[in-house]
């Protein structure tokens, strides 16, 4: 008997060699020993998964740490508050809770719960999703201020900030829309998350990351030193949901805490360029040409739209490479028509199983399709931006004051000390006034 | 600051909380639509250890060094064998059982008699690297008790797992965070 336990293994291993490694081998070679000795099976430990109430407790500090933020920038109007509540959101939902899921990457979970039927999104998720957006509809982004740990990450580097020419700012503005889209359309297609993949500051909550994405987190702190939260302003995907909100807030940061004197010295307070000159009085051009330019652009906006919509036809399938199938399926007709002489680690996992090459490009097809809608969806969208910024570069407000730009202010409170006017309580007459 | 009183409706103000409304109602509507009719709870990553081909990924590509995946032993699956193909290097019988000879190259799997022919092995996880070479081993010469999991005292439970991503054989699943084990079961646990 003992004999044939030495030679069995040898023998299956033989076989195995001989038939190249059959890599979901059948269970159950050798049967289950009778012991005789009373030894007893050691139980597998499994350590239990962070239990749901710290997930709650993770959502309840949230919303305290969002209504804090709205009560330091509304009502007590102070940057040093505001500012130690951005480092303890940086220890918190940074370092301590190592940055997931946070607020940014949960537009994926929820593209992805809506387009896929397998997914099911944890409530929590949700509640992540909606808690920044529905207190930025009430209080501005007092979730960019002091809660988000990737804006407090490029907030304590802001060393000497240059303002960045407004041209090169506009034209900058286009990339977070892109990337929502892109970022939608491949959580929504199950290919990736790439929100989560590409987070430059997530590696350092983490301590630890590839050598490319610590590169990439260090150059975006180093250049934060100079441009002030380069990520919030030129590619965050979620500041643009924010930035839709905030406009339409209830109540914003205000940098006076009465009426603006029109003193110049908040004027070079902000370091995000967010605060809107007075507009000059007298207006540049006539009504008719403005008026004119309006229309034109307003004839130009379906055109724009259609101009993205096609683009996006022409980018479906370079896109749609980001899926990991695809690729897989474009990978495979490749080696079977001998066009690619190796395999790669993927397309042997695949020839091993018993699946047949049609149902994965079948499989390929569907996804490609998929990327056809969303591609021109996105290229709409896209162009629907486009002409909507020219549509609100081309149209005037008079200004008398200084306001912060409620799109892109992050509520900081920087330039609430610079403001000389004292807070006094409203008589009728301003009061009055105000209402005429 | 005193909030300014508002004046009676004016058309600015009513279309503003027009907007406001529809954005509040666009942003719950998306939330909404993502939550299925089975609402979900938490989901935790876990490996189907019937799909997983031991490509060794599981130790590199985890965003925590080393990885949040190790290998367990499911011992109602294991046949205790002598020559183990998880333990051994190949071509056991010209080696004898000393550390050189172990398959696992941080010497993590511990070896301990147990009675007549029958060898108890134990996974040491704090030398566990997630490599799979026993878990290859295992499979391919045994009946397969070792496999990889996803260990939650470790995992981060990234929104995306960063080996999920590159599995070759799609082995990785969201699974409930309640049972967050996909453990081989043999049949004395299936009798239970």
């Amino acid at each position: 008997m003992p004999a044939t336990r030495r030679i069995l293994p040898a023998a299956v291993l033989a076989l195995a060699l001989a038939s190249a490694l059959p890599l979901r081998a059948q269970q159950a070679r050798f049967p289950e020993p009778e012991f005789e000795t009373g030894y007893r099976l050691p139980q597998v430990t499994q350590p239990s998964a962070r239990s749901l109430a710290l997930e709650i407790a993770d959502l309840a500090a949230l919303a305290a740490a969002l209504s804090l933020s709205a009560y330091l920038a509304l009502k007590e109007r102070s940057r040093r508050p505001i500012f130690l509540l951005m480092l303890a959101s940086l220890l918190y939902f940074g370092f301590w809770r190592e940055g997931c899921v946070c607020a940014v990457g949960s537009i994926q979970n929820i593209a992805l719960g809506i387009f896929s039927s397998e997914y099911r999104i944890p409530l929590t998720a949700v509640a992540i999703f909606l808690l920044p957006l529905l207190s930025t509809l009430m209080f501005g982004r007092v979730f960019c201020a002091a809660v988000c740990p990737l804006g407090a990450a490029q907030d304590v580097v802001v060393l000497r900030p240059v303002r960045v020419p407004a041209g090169l700012a506009r034209f900058l503005g286009i990339l977070p829309p892109l990337y929502l889209g892109l970022a939608v359309l491949a959580a929504a297609t199950g290919a990736d998350f790439l929100i989560c993949r590409y987070d430059p500051f997530v590696g350092f909550f983490r301590m630890g990351a590839t050598f490319e994405m610590l590169l990439l987190g260090a150059a975006f702190l180093l250049a934060g030193t100079v441009v002030a939260r380069p990520y919030c302003r030129f590619l965050c995907p979620y500041g643009v949901l924010l930035q839709w909100m905030s406009r339409l807030s209830r109540r914003h940061l205000t940098i006076t805490p009465s009426e603006c004197t029109q003193c110049r010295l908040c004027e070079d307070s902000c370091p995000f360029d967010a605060i809107l000159k007075p507009a000059p009085a007298r207006e540049p051009e006539s009504r008719r040409a403005g008026i004119r330019r309006l229309g034109w652009l307003l004839v130009l906006l379906p055109f724009l739209v259609a101009a993205g919509a096609g683009a996006g036809i022409l980018a479906h399938a370079p896109l749609s490479r980001i899926h990991p199938t695809v690729r897989l399926a474009e990978r495979v007709v490749l080696e079977k028509s001998g066009r690619l002489p190796d395999t790669t680690l993927e397309s042997r996992t695949f020839y091993e199983t018993d699946k047949p090459a049609e149902a994965l490009l079948g499989q390929a097809r569907a996804i490609r399709r998929q990327f056809r809608t969303g591609s021109i969806l996105l290229g709409a969208f896209l162009g629907l931006v486009v002409g909507c910024r020219l549509l609100a570069l081309s149209v005037r407000r008079k200004r008398t004051d200084y306001q912060p730009d409620r799109g892109g202010c992050f509520s900081c409170g920087r330039c609430i000390p610079y403001c000389p006017v004292e807070k006094k309580p409203e008589s009728l007459e301003t009061r009055d006034e105000r209402a005429g | 600051m005193a909030e300014p009183e508002k004046p009676p409706v004016s058309r600015r103000s009513f279309i503003a909380n027009g907007l406001r409304g529809a954005a509040a109602l666009a942003a719950a509507a998306a939330a909404g639509a993502a939550i299925p009719r089975s609402a979900g709870g938490q989901t935790v990553w876990q490996i189907d250890p019937y799909k997983c081909t031991q490509c060794e990924r599981c130790e590199t590509h985890c965003v925590l060094t080393p990885s949040a995946v190790k290998c367990v032993h499911s011992y109602d699956v294991c046949g205790y064998c002598d020559l183990c193909g998880g333990y051994h290097q190949p071509s056991p019988l010209e080696h004898d059982t000393a550390a050189e000879n172990q398959l696992c190259p941080t010497a993590a799997i511990r070896r301990v008699h147990v009675e007549g022919q029958y060898f108890e092995y134990r996974i040491d996880e704090s030398l566990c690297t997630a490599c799979g070479k026993c878990v290859k081993g295992c499979t391919s010469f045994g009946n397969g008790s070792l496999h990889m999991q996803v260990r939650h005292d470790r995992c981060v439970n990234c929104n995306q797992c960063a080996i999920a991503r590159v599995c070759p054989s799609s082995a990785f699943l969201r699974v409930p965070a309640g049972r967050p084990y996909l453990l081989k079961q043999g049949a004395r646990t299936k009798k239970d």
